[in-house]
């Protein structure tokens, strides 16, 4: 069986975003950019799957600028075995990256599309479970076990109140939590290997997509901020003023 | 404008969740609900009591039980030939199936919405809530999860709407439930609860999670949280996390113990009305948002604090 992984490379996650001035936007001019962590995450769990021998051949995708490429060769390093890079250097929201993936997943015919569950950008939380749609296939959101087995796959998801898991039908779509796995770090000789690795290069155009987008920024601003608190010396002290703010009796 | 809103409901017991994107749908205009599950006709007369409330849809079908959104998602496509807007609450129900409708309907979802501005104007937080985006949508149709913490709760009488049954098209045949693991306590739920305690990687076991964090909390009377390290760690289990990607919480007093705030988990609190920080690192960013800031050792301060309280 196939797999298909797609990621997305953002901003760094210790990278504390800034606004910028104009309110357009957030300042991503020469900040560290690096690969989703949710799909750090799903990238391990599709070599956990080749592993296994579950999994035969593990492509990644990405849809975004030239500098995807270091993303993707990120996951060819840590053991993906192919990589598509769909060039744009348009913003593209989750409807059409879901699109653009419905055609690849087409072409390739995996038996698992693993995603991230959200993209620390743009926090959607949508891609995984559209492209679920768009295809017609089933779909196990946030989760923190994947487990293949003959025609299906059982998928423990992370839900408000605990654990709940399902059985899909494959193929499907899985979205990956943070407790499904710890990725991995490539190695330098993998980091030397992935550079020989297939990476194709298609554009939207190529899959008939149309990427104009559907929401139009208005404005972006900074969160109101917190007025500095207080620091108390003691339990005591910090008692009477909860006290003082009514918050406990 | 005529919204659909999604019912969150549990054993029975229609959800808080629910409540707020209701008001959230009322700035739009007129609101209408989705009951979906199985044996629901008690679910479904509650949410006709619900202040503002016009007809509520109930669709009963054992394929609906635990919303699976495989079987969910076409029975609200099908009701949104007749509605403006798909609201649904940002809880992982809501995460799961709004953006599958949403790609039925070819529309762009708008998540986690803190504001309506007007009918196609929307507010969001984006990057970790480090920024907040407007942002207009040009779909004719509108899709959206909305964060509970940002919206005044719709109350649960006053309302007379009408109940209508949908027939949808049930069991979608790709997807069945196998079983869930879910936590039972006598705890307020996190996502409503007046007062939280969470605690930290800096408890070290989920022994002296238990021993420090649990009195106080019981003293409280409050829900309990956790940082995603402690939760990673297994000092506490995952629906415990608050944060980006966890619990988005807004309590009346948020007491954040041993937790060094990063900024994942600040975007999880930071609307808490008043914070209270007990880290032994002068210098650690939680102080930067706590109102009240305690420094020194947990296993000190803490049992002193439910001791004297
Ligand atoms: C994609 C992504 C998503 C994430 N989402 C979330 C999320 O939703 N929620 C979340 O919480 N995190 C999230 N994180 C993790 C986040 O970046 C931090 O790693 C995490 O919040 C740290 O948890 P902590 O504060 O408990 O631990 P630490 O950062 O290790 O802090 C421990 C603190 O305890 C203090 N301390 C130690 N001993 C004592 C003592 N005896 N008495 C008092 N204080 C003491 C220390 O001074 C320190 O400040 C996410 C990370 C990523 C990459
Ligand atoms: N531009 C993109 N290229 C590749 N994958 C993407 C892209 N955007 C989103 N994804 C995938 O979809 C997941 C969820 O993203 P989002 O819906 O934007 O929160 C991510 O974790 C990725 O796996």
């Amino acid at each position: 069986m196939k797999l298909l992984v797609p990621v997305k490379r953002v901003i760094d996650y210790n990278v504390k975003p800034r606004v910028k001035a104009d309110g357009t936007g957030v300042d991503l001019a020469n900040v560290k950019m690096s690969m989703n962590p949710f799909d750090e995450i799903a990238v391990e769990e599709a070599i956990r799957l080749k592993e296994k021998g579950v999994a035969t051949e593990i492509v990644v995708v990405s849809i975004g600028p030239a500098k995807a490429q270091e993303t993707l060769r990120t996951a060819l390093a840590m053991g993906a075995d192919r990589a598509i890079l769909v060039q744009t250097d348009d913003a593209v929201e989750p409807l059409a990256v879901a699109k653009i993936l419905a055609k690849i997943a087409a072409e390739e015919q995996p038996g698992l599309v693993v995603l991230g569950k959200q993209a620390i950008d743009d926090d959607s939380n949508q891609t995984g479970q559209m492209l679920a749609a768009l295809l017609g296939w089933a779909q196990g959101t946030f989760a923190s076990k994947v487990e293949v087995s003959g025609d299906s796959v059982d998928v423990t998801r992370e839900v408000d109140g605990g654990l709940e898991t399902v059985k899909l039908k494959l193929p499907a779509i899985v979205t990956t939590d943070l407790r499904l796995n710890e990725p991995r770090y490539a190695s330098l000789p993998n980091i030397m290997k992935a550079k020989s690795k297939p990476l194709a290069t298609k554009s939207p155009a190529d899959y008939a997509v149309d990427t104009t987008p559907r929401l139009t920024t208005l404005s972006v601003r900074e969160p109101s901020k917190r007025e500095a608190g207080v620091k108390v010396g003691s339990v005591d002290e910090l008692i009477d003023r909860l006290r003082t703010t009514g918050v406990i009796g | 404008m005529k919204s659909l809103v999604l019912v969150e409901h549990e054993n029975g017991d229609l959800k808080d969740a629910t409540l707020s994107a209701i008001t959230a749908a009322a700035k739009l205009g007129e609101v209408h609900l989705l009951v979906a599950g199985d044996s629901v006709s008690g679910v479904a007369e509650a949410a006709a009591k619900i202040a503002g409330v016009g007809k509520v849809h109930v669709a009963e079908d054992a394929a609906y039980a635990h919303q699976l959104a495989e079987n969910v998602a076409p029975v609200i496509a099908q009701l949104m030939g007749h509605h403006d807007a798909f609201v649904a609450p940002a809880t992982t129900t809501g995460k799961n199936v709004a953006p599958r409708v949403a790609a039925l309907l070819d529309v762009m979802q708008i998540s986690d919405v803190i504001d309506v501005v007007d009918a196609d104007t929307f507010v969001r937080p984006i990057y970790a809530g480090n920024a907040i985006a407007t942002v207009k949508s040009s779909d004719a149709k509108k899709v959206l999860t909305v964060r509970g913490t940002a919206f005044e709760k719709a109350a649960r009488d006053g309302g007379s709407g009408t109940i209508e049954v949908v027939s949808g098209s049930g069991d979608a045949g790709l997807s069945s439930f196998v079983g869930a693991e879910i936590a039972a306590s006598e705890r307020p739920e996190l996502t409503s609860a007046k007062i939280i305690v969470s605690g930290g990687r800096a408890l070290g076991s989920g022994e002296a999670f238990h021993q420090v964090i649990d009195p106080l909390a019981d003293k409280l009377g409050a829900a309990v949280g956790a940082s995603r390290a402690a939760v990673d760690a297994g000092y506490a289990p995952n629906d415990y996390q608050v944060g980006q990607t966890g619990k988005i919480v807004a309590p009346e007093l948020y007491v954040a113990v041993g937790i060094s705030g990063a900024i994942q988990h600040l975007a999880g609190m930071k609307d808490s009305k008043l914070i209270v920080a007990i880290n032994k690192d002068e210098d650690a960013p939680i102080f930067q948002v706590a109102d009240i800031g305690l420094v020194g050792d947990l296993f000190k301060l803490v049992p002193e604090l439910t001791e004297k309280l």
